[in-house]
């Protein structure tokens, strides 16, 4: 399951083993072509299906129907004939397809004719005051050690933020027996309106029963405070209080944990490095990259399905999985492409799988103050670097990411910028009066997550290589 | 903002910084332009070095002006303190050239011979020290390294932090810094220049050139010459690590703030956004040879820079002829060099006349029209 | 902070954090073998010191580094536990060699 691959080229090399990436897998494998999964994880399932071979969590019912629907999936993978790398980390893609993957503390190189990026999503940046304390965490860090080690909050616990997971996560930490003393909705009043003229395509859409019965499941055990507008975790080394402000209403909630959660963003560090081109998403206020209608991207070959192409969900992550994967077997093995669904019959699957998509992406649109902060609040936590630091830089003439690096060193750390690269172009765009898309992004590059640097020395090199760096 | 200054200062880098804010400190009335985000920067991209050994073979006045900005560092590095409570940490103690086996060795070795041959230049102490010798400073070098080449005057400093010095400085100074403005044509009349960018004109009594390589082209729109001859360069980074380095080598530096850095290739591809892994291979290979404990150490970035570099190697200073009050400067050592364009340089602009017995010998006129090869020792 | 559910009948095994027996389970990562032993496990960052716990577990934040049999800076949310593992937790900078 992690040796280090098989080959050193493949027809289709797909990166991610989430919904997306299974769904393409089975696809692409399925037509006959030789594929290469790899995956950071220990398992398959990527975020959403998060350990589904090996949870401790055997009620059924904990989980949720929405979980074990992968289990299927996984199976026709694990069935197929296409090559599962599990603990791999593709550090490197470029623009001729080859691949850099770390194994075990190695790097192995491959070549691919088609690669499928469905490296998913992650957890939108909440920089509130104090978000660095030990003891506040993002949702899914808490549903990550829900589903891979039956681990549950049994101290003082407030949930907050918005959207479909906090509600999820909060149902099956009630589930399992945990603690939550209290969950601080962020949701803004207005966009309850704004996402009126969406609602009529939502409640006829499976979100809304399911999503309706789980926050009545929750709402009958804990408290819950709407309408939040302000929020801070304060305490001496460690998480000891939440604050916040609602309406006229203003508390402070002793807390030992803080659970945090504003939506997902698309993972976009590997599709940059590789020179994808993105834009910003004005909806959903993020990098997305541009895409055709079968998920191909400004650099011929690669491919992305899943939220790494915009965030949709899981069920459309499976049918842009197959999209794609469909796209790859056109181009490479037509006659194959036959055996599979149609691409009409797909297209119409994943607009069946985005409807309700606009209302939940207008109404839990984050709120301004908590996508940009002021003051001491922390924006870059590799570095270190605050929102005040950064408002002084723009004043001293920053103009966009790549300069504020050069004066203040935000995204230069380990993260390269996960955690900071939104929440710095907005800051930028609103404190220049620009737009994000004019402000822009990081240039990132590999290594997009770290190797050392016996790895990167046990790489092949040429003579050529080494005049053009050896030099009296 | 004004739109009628003493000096326009065409670039924004580390070499248009220094000599901004150092005619700022002398009372001037200065604009910057300079590019935006995405931008051939080598001021983002370099080695931080401040650098003496083995600089200015073949032009002895380049070894004397680099010895001049060495020297002249320490108070550059305090006046920025002072003014803008930034402290970008130069470290002075003397600097390494690793070889690795005994051809390297000897190959430094001969270099070090034909440095102290040459007629006419600052004796600065170079010399070659055998394993034992580099071990006795350098303790945990491996046992491949054959040898070095030493210099008490080498150093390093924060070079980002120099950056933002700078323009802290010269914003307290009043210069003033127009980001997104890339010049594209320079005009003058009536004893007056007039810059034209896409956010409009600036008009300027003197104008100072230090756009990098784009010198090439704006030169001669004033009558002046800058004949450049880039390269590429890749540098990798490593996690923030225990001081273990207590002095800099030409390939490997730990940052005041900890990180490793370890450089540095020279190409001839000038595509600063792609990379090429095999070529940090090597980098990679020859760092850890040198230190063999570097080997566990996360690599977490990388990147690649296009070096300012006349086409000679050597600076190019020059004022015009026909275009009396417009000044050219550009360099590879924007950061060695720093002092001096920040004290020098800024002073001559001022004066109105660039000085013949510090600067003559960099005037583009040695190039008679063509480049010749580059052999500055870099 | 966080407790183990009842239904969890993953056979256990022993680490070591900082010298001391911690028992985990076969699967765990060892970020969150950690946050179950209800030790203080509060790494200290490399730039200023301050102390940090994990934040994202799914490899993207980098707050959960920590010495993993002898190496420094493992991404600890995303290295399952073996039996015997030597964890120990980072105050500030990786030492080199480490």
């Amino acid at each position: 399951m992690n040796a280090a691959p098989q080959r050193d080229a493949y027809d289709v090399v797909v990166i991610g083993a989430g919904p997306a990436g299974l769904a393409a897998t089975a696809t692409a494998s399925a037509a006959g072509l030789s594929t290469l999964l790899l995956d950071e994880n220990p398992g398959p399932g990527g975020q959403v299906w998060r350990a589904i071979a090996s949870t401790p969590v055997t009620a059924r019912d904990q989980l949720g129907a929405d979980y074990w629907a992968g289990a299927e999936l996984v199976g026709e993978v694990r069935s197929s004939k296409a090559e599962i790398i599990h603990r791999a980390t593709v550090w490197s893609l470029d623009r001729h397809l080859e691949i850099g993957i770390s194994i075990g503390g190695a790097s192995a190189f491959v070549k691919a004719r088609r690669v499928i990026l469905a490296t998913g999503a992650l957890e939108r940046p909440f920089p509130i005051p104090g978000w660095t304390l030990p003891g506040v965490m993002t949702a899914g860090a808490a549903q990550t050690m829900l589903k891979s080690s039956a681990l549950v909050p049994d101290s003082r616990t407030v949930i907050s933020g918005q959207g479909p997971l906090l509600w999820l996560l909060a149902a099956q930490i009630l589930r399992l027996g945990g603690r939550i003393d209290r969950i601080l909705d962020t949701t803004e009043r207005k966009n309850y309106l704004a996402a009126l003229p969406h609602a009529f395509a939502f409640v006829t859409s499976a979100y809304f029963t399911k999503g309706l019965a789980m926050m009545r499941e929750v709402k009958a055990k804990v408290e819950v405070t709407t309408g939040v507008t302000e929020l801070a975790a304060a305490g001496e080394g460690r998480l000891a209080s939440v604050s916040y402000v609602a309406g006229n209403h203003r508390e402070t909630i002793p807390a030992d944990l803080l659970l945090l959660h504003q939506g997902v963003v698309p993972n976009v560090n590997l599709a940059m490095a590789a020179g994808v081109e993105h834009r910003w998403d004005n909806l959903q206020l993020c990098w997305s990259p541009a895409l055709d209608g079968n998920g191909g991207t400004s650099v011929e070959g690669i491919a992305i399905a899943g939220d790494g192409a915009g965030i949709s969900g899981a069920n459309a992550a499976v049918v842009r999985g197959r999209i794609a994967a469909r796209g790859a077997v056109e181009a490479l093995a037509p006659a194959a492409a036959a055996k599979l669904s149609p691409m009409a019959a797909l297209h119409a699957d994943l607009a069946k799988a985005e409807r309700g998509r606009a209302f939940l992406d207008t109404l839990f649109r984050p709120a301004r103050q908590f996508r940009i902060p002021a003051g001491d609040t922390i924006v870059c936590r590799c570095e270190e670097v605050t929102a005040r630091d950064i408002v002084d830089a723009v004043a001293i003439g920053a103009t966009g990411p790549n300069q504020l690096k050069a004066y203040r060193r935000t995204g230069m750390g380990p993260c390269q910028g996960r955690l900071c690269g939104l929440t710095v172009t907005e800051l930028m765009a609103e404190a220049r009066g620009k737009t994000p898309q004019e402000i822009g992004y990081y240039r990132l590059r590999a290594p997009v997550k770290p190797i050392t640097l016996a790895e990167l020395a046990a790489m092949p090199k040429t003579d050529d290589d080494v005049k053009a760096v050896v030099r009296g | 903002m004004h739109r009628d200054y003493d000096v326009a200062v065409v670039g924004g880098g580390l070499l248009g910084s220094a000599i901004a804010w150092g005619l700022g400190r002398l009372g001037k009335s200065v604009a910057v332009l300079d590019e935006g985000d995405i931008a051939k920067r080598a001021s983002r991209a370099n080695f931080a070095l401040v650098w003496v050994q083995s600089k200015g073979l073949g032009m002895p006045a380049y070894t004397g002006w680099t010895v001049r900005a060495s020297q002249a560092w320490p108070s550059l590095a305090a006046e920025l303190k002072d003014q803008t409570g930034l402290d970008v940490c130069l470290q002075q103690n003397g600097g390494f050239h690793l070889t690795l086996g005994e051809d390297e060795y000897e190959q430094r070795t001969q270099l070090v011979t034909r440095m102290h041959n040459q007629v006419g230049a600052a004796d600065y102490r170079m010399e070659m020290l055998k394993a034992s010798e580099v071990k006795r400073m350098l303790p945990l070098i491996g046992p491949e390294v054959s040898g070095g080449s030493f210099c008490p005057f080498d150093g390093h400093v924060n070079s980002l932090r120099t950056f933002r010095a700078f323009h802290t400085g010269f914003k307290a100074f009043g210069v003033d810094y127009f980001p997104e403005r890339p010049v594209s044509a320079i005009t003058k009349s009536g004893g007056e220049f007039s810059l034209t960018t896409p956010q409009g004109e600036i008009r300027a009594h003197k104008i100072v050139l230090a756009a990098g390589n784009a010198n090439q082209t704006l030169a001669p729109m004033v009558g002046l010459f800058a004949p450049m001859g880039p390269t590429r360069g890749q540098i990798v980074v490593t996690e923030r690590t225990m001081p273990f380095l207590p002095h800099p080598l030409t390939t490997i530096r730990q940052t005041d703030e900890g990180t490793v850095m370890i450089g540095d290739s020279k190409e001839d591809e000038l595509d600063d956004r792609a990379l090429k892994h095999s070529i940090s291979a090597v980098m990679a290979d020859r760092a850890q040879r040198m230190f063999p404990h570097l080997a566990r150490l996360n690599v977490v970035r990388s990147w690649t820079g296009i070096r300012v570099m006349p086409q000679d190697g050597f600076p190019i200073y020059d004022q015009s002829e026909t275009h009396p009050g417009a000044y050219v400067a550009c360099c590879h050592s924007g950061v060695t060099l720093a002092s001096n364009h920040a004290f020098e340089i800024a002073r001559m602009v001022t004066a109105g006349a660039l000085e013949p017995e510090l600067v003559g010998a960099f005037s583009a006129r040695r190039f008679g029209g063509e480049g010749a090869a580059n052999n500055s020792g870099y | 902070m966080f407790r183990r559910s009842d239904q969890d009948r993953r056979p256990s095994l022993q680490i070591f954090v900082d010298g001391v027996t911690v028992e985990a389970r076969e699967g765990d990562t060892v970020s969150a073998a950690l946050l179950a032993s209800g030790r203080d496990v509060r790494r200290e960052t490399a730039v200023s010191g301050a102390p940090r716990l994990p934040y994202c577990m799914m490899g993207v934040c980098f707050d959960c580094l920590v010495t993993i049999d002898g190496v420094g800076n493992r991404q600890g949310c995303l290295v399952p536990v073996a039996a015997g593992m030597q964890i120990e937790i980072q105050k500030g900078k990786r030492e080199i060699g480490r």
